[in-house]
Formats: structure tokens, sequence, C-alpha cells
């Protein structure tokens, strides 16, 4: 089946008082129907530009360039009018902050059927009916009475809630989520991942979950495509990104991390140094000031995004790393 | 681990602040932000104190360094209690027992260089210092948490996140003080910086016997770093043990849910977890729930749980395992 998303050669670019900046560069990715999709990555990797620009929605000294198209239709570079038409409707996204993104001063009702009004061209009244139907839909108790609330008499839970309501009431065919439980306590979290979990396996929804959590990605997503400056460094299947990465970077990060399940003691193995300057990254590899495996080649030629097993691919001159974790020259 | 002397005792330590509302006559409506807590912590150890949004864990952390008052109770530092002590008595205390902030670059004074931000408790605490002392002291804390010497000039906004950080724990270490309140330190940084920061404050732990009370809403980073784990909600201790048995034997229903809750970083575990999900929202610390304030969120809770208020006790486990549920899991 052709799928949901196509995207290729994306380049995302920011005009800046200091120069141009790329973000995002050159990346290639579908994303399959029915497929749950984590993009993890650091700030400054590039994994929400990369969405921003798939839904035009790229701040006015941002500019995307190559192609992302949805349902076979190209996205870049499409004329706002057509573009509404598809966003909001077919493809939504949420994002972290739940306050921001809500209108303080139009009651939650109204800000769930306008999209319905709009979209779909429904009466007034048989909008609200639906609103009330989403709303249940995402669990938000008495939904008939809080309809007719502001967004500040909810809670972030609820607001964030309110926000994947508006997000599904159109019944999208993808759903992109940009951290959307990272500003949550942990146990409202486990309330929002639960939710999507169920939109996955009981509506077979199009998910791609932004994240700088690994831990979400591992309850909830089937692939998992890491960034590090604005670059894919590995794509693979869940598994084998949690218990067989071959690129550095992700087997740091997936080491650096405490373990609630392991009783482990003693040091973390850290990731020494930090991200690069996206306006000055080097000619090689853009981890190689990071790497402990760094060779010749890493400084002189960046590696490409080359597949080497079914379904997965990673960019590093390595060979891989062995199941004990030994590098493979 | 925890076997040093006590140099921290808290006890039943409550801050309320007055908020907005009521009635005419009835005087100012209280928000208990803590509501009678008490715990000890030991020279060289780290008791962390995990808790979500609201649950009073920052309020704990600010009282028990009197940067803000508490309203009853104890605070007893090296055998002196220290709860409401006037600034000027507190002072000689201050530099025993210092704090490192969430947001490196907001904590950090951007006009002042990295080198003047350091050695500013040195200004005030130690001034007979001659220049070049306080250059040396600055220099040897520089290199110790680990930020190069020809950074000294730089200012906040030259350096990344994890840099920051670092700068404010060099601050905070240069008077060499028994007790660093650390508040979500690792909070605000990427993924590949926190491991970084979590094991610079284990070195500088182990080399100098700095207490720490490290206080964060992420379980696995709180375990990870701390000795003992205390477990906070709306402004009370549900449960408060060495750090392996609350992860391996969890007795609030509370402590539970958090642990089921936390997203573990392995799809395979992640598979085969039941997921305790708590329903709705933390309750107001305004009008608390009678009784167990847990209870309007608890899966097990029973009609005694809404009368009485249960004491944080061992109740048949180990001494060093308080847990405050009446119907703890054994």
């Amino acid at each position: 089946m052709a799928p949901i998303l196509s995207v290729k050669d994306l380049t995302v670019r920011f005009s800046t008082p200091e120069g141009e900046v790329s973000a995002v560069n050159r990346l290639n990715f579908d994303i399959e129907e029915g497929d749950c999709v984590g993009v993890v990555g650091e700030s400054g990797s590039g994994k929400s530009q990369t969405f921003m620009a798939v839904m035009g929605l790229l701040a006015a000294n941002g500019r995307a360039t190559g192609s992302a198209k949805f349902r076979g239709e190209e996205l870049v570079g499409m004329p706002i009018a057509r573009l509404n038409k598809i966003r909001g409707s077919k493809m939504t996204m949420i994002f972290q902050d739940p306050m921001t993104s809500l209108t303080p001063h139009l009651k939650i009702g109204r800000q769930l059927s306008e999209v319905l009004v709009l979209h779909k061209g429904m009466s007034e009244r048989d909008a609200r009916a639906r609103a009330i139907q989403i709303l249940d839909r995402v669990k938000i108790p008495d939904a008939r009475r809080r309809i007719d609330q502001y967004p500040h008499e909810f809670s972030g839970g609820m607001r964030q809630r309110v926000m994947i309501a508006m997000a599904l009431i159109c019944d999208p065919e993808l759903l992109i989520a940009d951290e959307p439980s990272t500003a949550l306590d942990v146990t409202v979290q486990a309330q929002i991942l639960e939710l999507l979990q169920d939109l996955r396996t009981q509506e077979k929804m199009s998910i791609v979950m932004i994240t700088h959590d690994l831990g979400v990605v591992a309850g909830l997503c089937s692939k998992v495509m890491v960034m590090y400056a604005g670059e894919f460094c590995e794509k693979g299947a869940v598994g084998e990104i949690f218990h067989d990465p071959q690129h550095p970077y992700t087997r740091g990060l997936v080491s650096s991390i405490p373990r609630l399940d392991k009783a482990e003691d003693g040091r973390l193995i850290a990731i020494p140094g930090s991200p690069p300057n996206l306006q000055r990254l080097p000619k090689g590899c853009t981890f190689q000031e990071r790497c402990t495996h760094v060779f010749d080649r890493c400084i002189a030629e960046r590696p490409a995004l080359t597949g080497f097993a079914p379904g997965r691919a990673k960019s590093c001159h390595l060979k891989g790393f062995d199941s004990t974790g030994a590098v493979i020259r | 681990m925890s076997t040093g002397e006590v140099i921290l005792s808290v006890k039943d330590l409550k801050v309320h602040f007055p908020v907005k509302g009521g009635g005419l006559l009835s005087g100012p409506r209280m928000l208990k932000a803590v509501d009678g807590v008490s715990f000890d912590v030991r020279a060289g150890e780290t008791l962390g104190i995990v808790g979500e949004s609201g649950s009073g864990k920052s309020t704990i952390g600010r009282a028990v360094l009197q940067l803000i008052k508490s309203t009853a109770g104890r605070i007893v530092w090296l055998g002196q209690d220290i709860a409401g002590l006037s600034r000027k008595a507190m002072k000689p205390r201050r530099r025993e027992m210092q704090i490192v902030f969430q947001d490196p670059l907001a904590s950090l004074n951007p006009r002042m260089t990295a080198g003047d931000i350091i050695a500013e408790p040195l200004t005030i605490f130690e001034p007979e210092l001659s220049p070049q002392q306080r250059k040396a002291r600055v220099q040897e804390i520089m290199a110790k948490v680990g930020l190069l010497p020809q950074m000294i000039n730089r200012y906040p906004h030259e350096f990344s996140g994890g840099q920051n950080q670092r700068i404010g724990i060099a601050r905070a270490m240069i008077l060499k003080p028994k007790l660093i309140v650390a508040d979500e330190p690792v909070s605000s940084l990427d993924v590949s910086i926190r491991a970084q920061i979590i094991n610079l404050l284990a070195d500088l732990q182990k080399d100098t016997g700095v207490a720490f009370i490290f206080i964060s809403h992420d379980l696995a980073v709180v375990r990870h770093v701390s000795h003992r784990v205390l477990v906070l909600y709306l402004g009370r201790i549900m449960e408060l043990a060495d750090g392996g048995a609350l992860l391996g034997h969890p007795r609030h229903p509370y402590t539970q849910a958090l642990l089921s809750a936390a997203p573990v970083p392995d799809p395979s575990v992640e598979a085969g977890k039941t997921r305790i999900v708590l329903e709705g929202d933390l309750p107001s610390p305004i009008n608390p729930p009678s009784g167990c304030v847990f209870r309007t969120r608890c899966p097990i809770a029973q009609a005694k749980c809404a009368k009485e208020v249960p004491a944080l006790e061992s109740r048949g486990g180990d001494a060093g395992h308080v847990v405050a549920c009446h119907f703890p899991s054994t």
C-alpha cells in the first residue's frame, strides 16, 4: 500500500541575523498506514521542525524545500487555502503546551465545533453534539457540562485531552503529536499515553510521536527514527533500536538513562560534550566530536543514511556493533 | 551508606500560604503546600524527594534553607533550630547549606562572568582572601566541575545548558557546604547531558562528603542518585525508604502507581507491564481531602481512609521503611 506520508529530500532553513541555519537536512522517510513512529532527538535536532514543515507551520523566517506528499499530494509549496483543507482535518498536530494552543476567551465547545462547521459544513447543533461525543471519547468526565467552560477551568491533563479531542474531531488519518505529555505529571502522562495507545489499537490511527523521552517511545511506538543535528542517525523497529542500537549516538542515548526497572548503582554512561552548533557543523560526521569510536574517515566524510538490514538504516562509517557492544571494524 | 551522623532533622514542618478568596469574616484561606513533614538527612547521603507538581517538594527545599518562612515545625541544622531565625542569625548557616536550581540560565546573572558568579559566595563569606587566592579557588572548583580554565571570563549566554548547570554547581560547592538542595537540577537539560550532571554530582559527593536533598519529578533519576527516597503527595509524605526497597517493594498505592506510570525505556518491559492509571488530577491543596489526602484517587480506598489520617509508620515492615497508608502492601 502507498504510504500515508512520503517525505523526500526535505530541508528546512531559517534565515537569522547570524546567517542561514539548516535545521533539517535532506530527510527521506515514509509513514505507512497504521504505523506509530517515534521521532527521537534532543533540542535542536530538527525533530519538531521537520513536522512543522510538513504541516506548513514554519515560522516566517523558515523555508522548506524538497517534497512531502500526503496521500500523493505535494504539501511543500501548497497554497494555504488547499493546505487548510488537509491540515486540521486529515492530518492534525498536537503540541506540548496545551494552554498556549487553546484560545483563552473562547469556550471549549466553540473551539471544538468551529472545526466541524468550517471543515465539514456541519450545523452548529450537530457540531455541538459531535463535540460532546468526542470529549467523552477522550474521557473528559461530565462532557455535557464542561463543554461550556473556558480553558482556564481545566487542569493541564484535561487541556491536553481537549487538544487531542480537537485533533480527532474530523477523524484524521494522521496524528502528529509533538511532546504531548512532556509538560504533564507522571500519573497524568500515563493517562494521555493510554489514550493514544487506544487510538492506535482500536481506531488504527497513524501516529507520529515526537519526543525526547525514550520511555514514551518504548511504550507506544512500533518504529523509531533517531535525529541528530538535523539528520537521521538511525532508523529501525522499536525493539532493534533499544536492544541492538547500531549508531554510537543511539547507543549512548539508550545507556545514559537511569532505569527504574533495574537496580543499578554507580555511574551512568554519559555521552561527552554537547550537541554541535548548527551554523558551524563539521565537514564529516556531525557526531564526531562526541563519538568515542571516531576515526579518519568520520572527519573527512559525512556518512550517508544507509540501509543495512530490512527496515533498518544508519549513518555511520563503522561497520556496526556486535551483541557484546564491541565495534565490528 | 547512610551511616553518617544526622546533620538535618525536620520535624512536623508546615508551610501554609494565605491565598485570596474566602469570606469577609472567615479570614484568608490557607494553601497547605507542606503539611506536617518529618525527615532526617545524614552527612554524605542523598535524600531524594519525588512528587508531582503541587506536591510541595520545592517548598520543602526552600523552607529547609529558610528561603521561605515555615509556618510551624522545627528545622534542626547541626543541633540548632533554624526555623524562624532572623536573616542576620541565619547568615553564618548559609555557607553550610546551598542550592542548585532547575533552570541554569535563569539562575545566573547574565551580566556577570562565570568567574565572578562562582566567586561571589567567596567575596561574601571570605572577604579576607586576596584576588589571587580567590581566583585560585575559583579555578580549582571549575576544574572539579569540568569547566575549562579559559572559560572564566565568559558570560552565561556563551555556555550551553549543561555548562551553565556546572557553573551553578560550582557556585554552590565553592564554600564547601555540608548540604546542597538540588531542585530539579537536570530536568531542563537534554537527555545526553543529564547523565553527565548526575555523574558529576555523584563524584562531588564522593570527594567532599556533601549531602544532597535531590528534588525531582523523575522517579528513575531520583532512584539512581538517592540513598533514601521520600514520596510526597499534596504536602504529605506517603512513603520513605531506602531507594532499593522503595523500588523493589513499594508499599503505598501512590508509590505503586507512580512506579507503574513512569515509562521504562525498554519496549519488552513496556509491553509486559500493567499500568495502574490513576483517575483524575491532584486535588487542591487549599481544600485537601479529609483523612488520607490520596484517597480520592486511590484504587483501594475504604471508608476509614476518609475519616482518619494515616500516620507514617513502618506498619509491620522494616523499621527504615515507613508508609502512610491504612492498607499498605505487606
